[in-house]
């Protein structure tokens, strides 16, 4: 294992610090229990309160901030926060709207949260996002997976909040843009992930994991690696299988790397994903490259597509300012 | 129930959690995400931590503690379903105060019911609930039946056994695991190895006390 540690206990804080010391005018961070919030506490708007494991920064932490979250909070390595980091974020930034957590559909998040809830003294409501196909919704599941689709949940209803909207209408939407929200993933190499020492899990030099999830567990199969232009085919056929779109319908392609890919390559992705969606009489008018929901250093990515709507499209477009997404303000 | 004998058990477990290490993460690495053998470590690690405020309190109190702490330093699915154990036994405890078997049998049925409540998990599903919900039955039996105490732990450490063993053949419907459907077919689940060896350990401790 090759990483910058100073103390592996210590790695969480130490990188927390140094995401509040270079962020300083749109964060505050507390530590002990870990949480995020903006340094200004807005008045009056439902509180968007979200968390997860870490090792997928940017998520949730970068994207804490105007017309986003309200705070965030950070789990050890891969694994979920404990409800006493849930109930003192939102202590801190409740502003008489009540709560809404954002959780990605993972049996320990889920879970976390829901204690969470139960010993809540707000009002509160939480949105599950789910919108990693490769894991079919079946009895022989837990469930779909929350995954990089996670990131336009909270941006659009992030946006919804700003406007004073309710807790049932930020969660309505919210609910809405995970239906409508469908991603695959495929990892090239493994991940470490620190206190382990140890990759996650092996991968032969001409191997890739296809429908991967953000911890590096297991997707649909093993296979050989093969051109991108398969690769991507692979995926958006799997998306679109899911998702069912009408002819013309009007789409956000997001192409979200997993840190150990290039942006040179995403655009290889995009590029193609995007050739796939045209020749579906899809309309891909908004796009997100880059890397925003990452499982340590794995090289890989993932692609979601997102159905627009008036609605969406709107809050979508709508200014945000936080230190991962930041445009219109 | 006594706080000595959860404060010693406690200790006993730790050790025998850090010697199963490669075994653990191994079985983790092969079905899991990596990180069952870390939150292990750190739970026990923090309940060791509590000793001195533990001891002078009752049984009820320590398991309540140890619950709520568990709940915050935990974390991932193992801390709520861990801390929910710890609470349903403390308030078990609480209502009945006694030493005798059939009711610690009792508050550790009523522990196991609590995980199968918050983790909405069953036998069959390939987690630690496969070695967790025979034992409490079968603990629950021959506590109530009479049964000389060595005559049980030897039991229940069979029966914990093969209910770890009986992972292997089973495909996960909950936890990580199920993410891999037929691929998990031939791995033991981490959860069902550190709960078998949990319960051995605490066996082999009860059994060699008066």
């Amino acid at each position: 294992m090759k990483k910058f540690i100073n103390d592996v206990d210590n790695l969480l804080a130490e990188s927390l610090s140094g995401f509040q010391a270079a962020h300083r005018d749109l964060v505050k961070v507390h530590l002990d229990p870990n949480f995020v919030t903006r340094a200004e506490k807005p008045k009056n708007k439902v509180a968007l309160i979200s968390g997860g494991g870490s090792g997928h920064e940017p998520l949730h932490t970068g994207f804490v901030g105007y017309g986003m979250l309200d705070a965030a909070c950070p789990g050890h390595v891969f694994t979920s926060p404990t409800p006493d980091q849930m109930l003192a974020a939102a202590e801190a930034v409740e502003s008489g709207q009540g709560v809404l957590f954002i959780v990605k559909n993972y049996a320990g998040d889920v879970m976390n949260f829901e204690m969470a809830a139960e010993m809540l003294p707000f009002e509160h409501a939480t949105v599950i996002t789910s919108d990693d196909v490769a894991v079919e919704n079946s009895t022989y599941t837990t469930g779909r997976r929350g995954v990089a689709g996670t990131v336009i949940v909270e941006k659009v209803v992030g946006s919804l909040a700003e406007t004073g909207a309710s807790l049932a209408e930020c969660k309505a939407l919210g609910d809405k843009v995970n239906s409508r929200t469908a991603s695959m993933g495929v990892a090239l190499t493994s991940c470490t992930v620190p206190a382990a020492g140890r990759p996650t899990f092996e991968l032969a030099e001409d191997e890739l994991e296809m429908g991967v999830g953000i911890h590096g567990e297991p997707g649909r199969r093993r296979e050989k690696l093969r051109p991108a232009d398969e690769i991507v085919a692979d995926l958006v056929t799997a998306i679109l299988h899911d998702l069912k779109p009408a002819p013309g319908s009007e789409v956000l392609l997001m192409v979200n790397g997993f840190t150990g890919t290039p942006l040179m390559e995403l655009y290889v992705l995009f590029n193609a994903a995007a050739k796939l969606l045209e020749q579906q009489e899809l309309k891909v008018v908004r796009s997100l490259v880059g890397d925003y929901t990452t499982s340590l250093e794995m090289a890989g990515a993932s692609i979601t597509v997102c159905l627009l709507d008036d609605e969406i499209r709107k809050h979508w477009d709508a200014p945000v300012h936080t230190a991962a997404l930041r445009w219109g303000r | 129930m006594k706080t000595e004998f959860i404060l010693t058990a406690a200790q006993a477990v730790n050790d025998a959690i850090l010697a199963h290490e490669p075994e653990i993460e191994s079985l983790d690495r092969e079905i899991g995400d990596g990180d069952h053998f870390v939150n292990m470590k750190r739970g026990c690690a923090t309940i060791l931590g509590m000793h001195d405020e533990l001891a002078p309190l009752s049984a009820d109190a320590t398991l309540q503690k140890i619950g709520m702490k568990l709940l915050s330093t935990i974390g991932g699915a193992s801390g709520p379903l861990i801390a929910s154990f710890f609470m349903a036994m403390a308030k078990a405890e609480k209502e009945q105060q006694a030493d005798a078997l059939p009711q610690i049998a009792a508050a550790f049925a009523a522990g196991v019911e609590a995980i199968k409540m918050r983790g909405k998990a069953d036998v069959g599903e390939k987690t630690m609930l496969d070695v967790l919900i025979p034992v409490a039955r079968k603990f629950t039996e021959m506590a109530n039946a009479g049964a000389a105490p060595a005559e049980v732990f030897a039991a229940l450490k069979e029966t914990a056994e093969q209910g770890m063993l009986s992972t292997r053949d089973m495909i996960a419907t909950k936890g990580r695991a199920a993410f891999l459907g037929e691929r998990a077919i031939g791995h033991i689940d981490p959860g069902a190895k550190t709960s078998q060896v949990i319960i051995h350990t605490i066996c082999d401790l009860a059994s060699s006390r008066p």
